[in-house]
């Protein structure tokens, strides 16, 4: 036995190494929400495009749905929209809008001119329902499933590895 | 005595001017300062999620500036500090506290320091230790000792060694 004693510092080293490697991988912008499997902060929001129309989280009852963060003044946003408009052709779930912190004029245009994938948006203007959402870095996007809780959170741009190894297989899943 | 008549009122011009300037100081936004000052010490404490490293109280991204509306609208309302602080982690974690609560998953955090201290600690007494009772032939002599008193010698014992360089 006290013949290996000499390796303890090389297993040390190996060990703190380890630990090092893991804390240089992880993301500090990615925070864990305290949101995941909890219920979904109730709103009720104008729409983007109806601002006489209301939408709230009870209308959602019953169904898994998606909710997106986006405004016209994210440039992520716009690297991960042509994504969010394939996923809307395939018509798995309603995909519904959060416009943070946007005018509604210019977020009117940008849906025009890249192309609307919502089934609606949420008029956010101040701000306040993002901040119930723990939102922080736009984009963001949760999965919600029937009884309002929210199953998912992704920080920052979607992408094709997150959409069809992450939201689609829990889409599946909460479907069944 | 026109003098001292004079100098009265030139003091009482002064002490309205003054108290004409703090009257327009407190208009702006703050216009409560104590509430202000309570609601840069309850941000101060908290972790601005899109600069990490400032405060909200510091920053000046939108979020923070958003977070401080709140703050003041919850101040307003006659929240406690406590209700505050607890609707930023509801929402944002405990990564917005600049002073984690103590949990079990925070353990490693507040007690890892000091007890990789006193690891390190118990390793250099265990070596130091151990040295001082090897036998003095177990060192490579000083160089400046090979130089100055020739290779023939002995070697000696450490406190030895050192009592001859002194």
């Amino acid at each position: 036995m006290k013949r290996f004693w000499f390796l303890i510092p090389l297993a040390a080293f190996l060990a703190l190494a380890v630990v090092l490697a893991v804390g240089l991988k992880l993301d500090p912008r990615e925070v864990p929400s305290p949101l995941i499997d909890k219920p979904a902060p109730k709103f009720a929001l104008p729409r983007l495009d109806d601002a006489g129309r209301t939408i709230r989280l009870d209308d959602m009852r019953g169904k898994v749905w998606v909710l997106n963060v986006w405004a016209s003044w994210c440039v992520a946003c716009r690297e991960e929209h042509p994504l969010l408009v394939e996923f809307a052709k395939k018509k798995v779930v309603p995909l519904y809008g959060l416009n943070y912190k946007d005018q509604r004029e210019d977020a009117t245009r940008w849906l025009a001119r890249f192309g609307n994938p919502y089934d609606a948006s949420l008029y956010d203007v101040e701000g306040r329902v993002g901040i119930d959402f723990g939102v922080y870095g736009v984009p963001e996007t949760f999965v919600i499933d029937q009884n309002g809780v929210i199953r998912l959170k992704h920080i920052g741009p979607l992408t094709p590895d997150v959409l069809a190894n992450k939201i689609e297989p829990l889409l599946k899943k909460l479907d069944a | 005595m026109p003098d001292s008549l004079c100098k009265a009122i030139v003091a009482l011009l002064l002490a309205l001017s003054a108290a004409l300037a703090g009257a327009k100081e407190a208009l702006p936004e703050a216009a409560d300062p104590a509430l202000e000052a309570r609601m840069t010490r309850i941000t101060a404490e908290l972790r601005c999620l899109v600069c990490q490293n400032q405060t909200i109280a510091d920053s000046n991204a939108g979020l923070a500036v958003d977070l401080r509306r709140e703050t003041r609208a919850m101040l307003r309302q006659g929240k406690s500090d406590a209700e505050i602080i607890a609707y930023m982690t509801a929402r944002y974690g405990d990564f917005v506290l600049y002073r984690p609560p103590l949990k079990s998953t925070t353990a490693l955090l507040w007690f890892g320091p000091a007890a990789m201290l006193l690891l390190g600690g118990a390793v250099l007494i265990f070596v130091l230790r151990r040295r001082t009772r090897l036998a003095a032939d177990a060192f490579e002599p000083d160089e400046d000792e090979e130089a100055g008193e020739g290779r023939g010698e002995p070697a000696r014992a450490d406190s030895d060694a050192a009592a001859a360089r002194t």
